[in-house]
């Protein structure tokens, strides 16, 4: 039952994705070039009402579906990770176009060469894990 | 319904990607996608090298669930709900585009040099797909979290290591676009 509900919210997501046009290389490029509003309108709109979200969640202590309490574990303070991993990303969300989400309903859209980038995100990730101990946290 | 086929605008699309997280924390999970790359280099057996990957996977398992939904759902927004997919792009960026190599802009979802099967007889482009590629997986683990788990959920919590890493994001897109696109494209 759970796996039907987890497989919905991905289907939802997959969708959106795909026709907010989040997932287009073209649409990542606009972005960086400051060209068009359409993907700051997404995420903004997203974080904005997100942040809204969030403080009523927190001030009601709204519990989840199942009952239990939600908490939202805060990441461990640092700057460095943030900084120079969040530019390694940057560098190739811009060049590849896609991001982790967007990647995958690519692949479900028939952009076969994606497969390339998702293979290489995952050797990418187990690069990480592998020099992890060497990078500064 | 004809909206349905059309792209939908940031206003509707923004909103709905905050209703998938609100979903998630109400069924008790959190938002964020890059993880599950970390989850599949367990599934391939990365443990036995870094014990970054030595967990029990099948917590995450929830969140395969999910990327297979994302991988269908893509289908489906593809094959049933689009009639033309072509990016309504800014004309500057289509003349811009062009002028680099990228003749599809303007017609297309994605860019035929990069994203049509010709990228497997092209050896630089096919470089840069795996390059692309390793940059988003490295940095994104790096970073803890992706657009998803820093920029969405992250900013939504307020909270400033997400602050920093998506201004880390767009340092890094912006030195991608603006300095090292125009020494390879």
């Amino acid at each position: 039952m759970r796996s039907i509900i987890y497989l919905s919210i991905g289907i939802f997501f997959g969708i959106i994705l795909f026709k907010s046009e989040a997932a287009s290389w073209f649409r990542i490029y606009e972005m960086f070039q400051f060209a068009s509003f359409h993907m700051y309108g997404i995420i903004g709109s997203a974080v904005g009402l997100g942040v809204i979200v969030i403080q009523l969640i927190k001030r009601y202590s709204v519990k989840s579906f199942y009952g239990d309490p939600i908490t939202i574990t805060p990441k461990d303070r640092s700057f460095s990770r943030y900084m120079f991993g969040g530019i390694i990303f940057g560098l190739g969300w811009a060049l590849a176009g896609a991001c982790p989400g967007p990647m995958f309903a690519l692949l479900g859209a028939g952009y076969t060469p994606i497969i390339i980038v998702i293979l290489s995100a995952i050797l990418g990730t187990f690069l990480y894990g592998v020099l992890k101990d060497k990078l500064p946290h | 319904m004809n909206w349905v086929y059309n792209p939908w605008p940031w206003y509707v699309s923004g909103p709905l990607i905050t209703l998938v997280m609100f979903l998630l924390l109400m069924i008790g999970k959190r938002f964020g996608m890059s993880s599950n790359l970390r989850t599949m280099c367990t599934l391939c057996g990365a443990g036995k090298t870094s014990d970054f990957f030595r967990f029990d996977w099948k917590t995450q398992r929830w969140n395969l669930i999910v990327v297979l939904g994302v991988i269908i759902g893509g289908f489906i927004a593809n094959t049933f709900l689009s009639k033309d997919s072509a990016v309504d792009l800014n004309p500057a960026m289509i003349i811009d585009l062009r002028s680099k190599g990228f003749e599809s802009a303007g017609n297309a979802y994605m860019p035929d040099i990069l994203f049509s099967n010709d990228v497997f007889t092209s050896p630089k482009n096919l470089l840069l797909l795996i390059l692309g590629g390793l940059l988003v997986g490295f940095g994104a683990r790096y970073a803890g979290g992706c657009t998803s788990g820093h920029a969405i959920s992250g900013l939504g919590n307020l909270q400033l290591p997400s602050l920093i890493a998506v201004i880390g994001f767009f340092i890094g897109g912006l030195l991608m676009i603006h300095f090292i696109f125009p020494l390879i494209f």
